[in-house]
């Protein structure tokens, strides 16, 4: 089996199969899926469903293609994890051929032709999701908005959602708006006060939803870091380096950054931090590894946000650092007991 | 003849013999060019222009032609020269021919499909540098008769540009949900109704218009023919063993001899 060969410690420890912790994992984003089903509607929960079958049957297709044991590798609900995490990411009306040009994707090329689970060097939910963000912009830039702030004033209803999803609704521009990122990147000219004080997609409402968003990514978050699934180092990092990016640029650029709890708490920060960089496959696997990988994530996502052409920046930044994972893992190898000086760094004429 | 024979059998020769024996016959020229070593899919020469330009059927087709032209010319005129050349200077007299090739056609696609020459822009000059053009030359037609060479060369050519052509069309019908649009561009007023819309109301797929879709067109590419490789190579083993074991030197002690 591909997993055992992966020395992440947490999926090492006894009785603790990679299905349980899969399954961990994807209950950790029910608060979350909650909140976001409680502020934009049905949506999530479709897109979910539609994730979830697509995933089932591209990675059985594959399985079957590539002669594995079908069952077996189903029953590791990775597939399933992989199509969670899309789900979320996209936005509430998406229509059905991205989200499933999205998960196929991200089973069969990010993950399946690398060799299955264990072997991807990629988030393969990052990697579909990049995929369809670039390549349908439209879509995956309609996030719906709160409901007292949209022109509408009320929210789908779950046959609107599915119309929205399956067919075109006509309508559907009423009930969606800028997510707070995407009103702060095109601020234009105001400086940030204002834009604060004017832009629809930044007023209290709006911002305060994505807030309760994040809020319940982080308890899931905490949950997982309670089970001992994931450990504190890439989180932390992440966070910390968005906290210091911000916090920096905001002291010296106050007229035109956005202040660090904004960037901490919009957008997809928690939910990346916690669920989408501590992918043990595509992640470091060291402690200080882990710490310089989501330091890494961090800056990326404060750089691509604030001067990149998308308006948040996780999935991007998580891909780049993916790259360097290796890289890190081989200069981050800890010091085995009785064993001389581990490797730091570079060492210029020497090989000692 | 396998190509590691071959290239070991020119290396064997001098330069300035007077061998007037092609170094492979026809059939395996032929096979070797759309096949067997193929230029794009097999020694991945060219990448640059394939994955920049094969985003449409038209492209494509304008860029293989132009390579297979130049290909072919470079290769005759290489071939022609090949005894009165000095090995030191071979290269920089190749690179010489294959420019003024290339100028030429950049010139006649200025003149003959002038939106076209634009849509290519600098992937036209850009043709001298294709490793394939310069790596025929020197593995090829410097060793070899006129014909031979040119022979190679419109093989060679037309292997590139049927990769070219086969990863524009995937990536048309993918990226765009048409298959030969634009081509009067190429071919004129009379294909201006050669567009086939295959999928109506299709939402462009960026990623596959973008080069990053080229890449795994052709990893896509090279797969398919890897396959089928090995399927003929199981086939002929199969062939084989099923032709008779009359060549098997053991004795079999066990089992149904047949």
């Amino acid at each position: 089996m591909a997993l055992l060969r992966i020395t992440s410690p947490h999926t090492q420890r006894a009785g603790r199969r990679t299905s349980w912790v899969m399954q961990m994992v994807i209950y950790a984003t029910l608060p979350g899926i909650i909140v976001q089903t409680w502020l934009f509607g049905w949506g999530t929960v479709i897109n979910l469903a539609i994730a979830g079958v697509a995933a089932l049957l591209s990675e059985a297709a594959i399985l079957a293609m590539r002669r594995r044991p079908i069952r077996f590798f189903l029953q590791d609900y990775s597939a399933l994890l992989t199509a969670v995490l899309l789900g979320i990411a996209l936005p509430p009306t998406v229509p059905w051929w991205v989200t499933v040009t999205a998960v196929s994707f991200a089973i069969v090329f990010a993950k399946q032709i690398y060799g299955g689970l264990g072997n991807n060097p990629f988030n393969p939910a990052m990697v579909g999701y990049a995929i369809v963000l670039v390549s349908f912009p439209v879509p995956m830039s309609q996030w719906l908005g709160v409901s007292s702030v949209v022109a509408s004033g009320e929210m789908l209803s779950f046959s609107q959602s599915l119309q929205a999803i399956f067919h075109q609704l006509p309508v559907i521009d009423s009930y969606t708006m800028a997510t707070p990122l995407d009103g702060f990147k095109h601020k234009e000219l105001l400086d940030s006060q204002s834009a604060f004080e004017t832009l629809p997609a930044l007023q209290a409402a709006s911002i305060d939803s994505w807030l309760w968003v994040n809020l319940a990514y982080l308890m899931g978050g905490l949950a997982l870091l309670w089970l001992r699934i994931i450990t504190w180092h890439t989180p932390a990092a992440l966070l910390g380096a968005l906290l210091v990016m911000s916090g920096l640029f905001y002291v010296f650029d106050t007229s035109n950054a956005a202040s660090p709890f904004f960037h901490l708490t919009t957008g997809a920060a928690m939910f990346g931090a916690f669920f989408i960089a501590t992918d043990p496959v595509s992640s470091c696997t060291s402690n200080r590894g882990k710490l310089i990988y989501g330091a890494g994530i961090g800056i990326l996502i404060y750089i691509i946000r604030t001067w990149g052409g998308y308006p948040d920046g996780v999935a991007f930044g998580v891909l780049l650092m993916n790259f360097a994972a290796p890289l890190i893992d081989y200069y981050t190898q800890p010091r085995t007991y009785g064993h001389k000086k581990a490797k730091t760094g570079l060492k210029i004429g020497g090989d000692h | 003849m396998s190509t590691s024979e071959e290239t070991a059998v020119n290396l064997d020769t001098d330069d300035t013999a007077q061998d007037n024996q092609p170094s492979a016959n026809y059939a395996d020229i032929i096979y070797n060019g759309i096949w067997k070593n193929n230029p794009a899919l097999v020694q991945l020469l060219g990448l640059c222009p394939m994955l920049a330009v094969t985003s449409t059927v038209v492209n494509a087709l304008g860029l293989g032609l132009a390579t297979l032209v130049v290909l072919v010319g470079s290769n005759i005129a290489v071939s022609l020269i090949r005894n009165y050349v000095a090995d030191a200077v071979r290269l920089p007299a190749f690179v010489m021919i294959i420019a003024s090739f290339t100028t030429c056609i950049e010139l006649i696609m200025q003149a003959y499909t002038y939106e076209l020459y634009q849509i290519l822009g600098i992937f036209i000059p850009l043709i001298v540098t294709n490793c394939a053009i310069l790596g025929r030359a020197d593995a090829f037609a410097s060793r070899n008769p006129v014909l031979p060479s040119a022979l190679d060369g419109f093989m060679m050519g037309l292997g590139f540009m049927a990769i070219l052509v086969a990863l524009g069309a995937m990536r048309e019908l993918i990226g765009q949900g048409t298959l030969f649009s634009d081509m009067q561009l190429l071919l004129g007023e009379a294909a201006i109704h050669w567009k086939w819309v295959v999928f109506d109301d299709y939402p462009n797929v960026l990623f596959v218009v973008l080069p990053p879709g080229a890449f795994i067109g052709l990893g896509l590419l090279i797969a398919g023919k890897n396959f089928l490789d090995e399927r003929e190579k199981q086939r002929i083993a199969a062939q084989k063993a099923k032709d008779g074991p009359s060549n098997s030197k053991r004795v079999r002690v066990t089992g149904q001899v047949s």
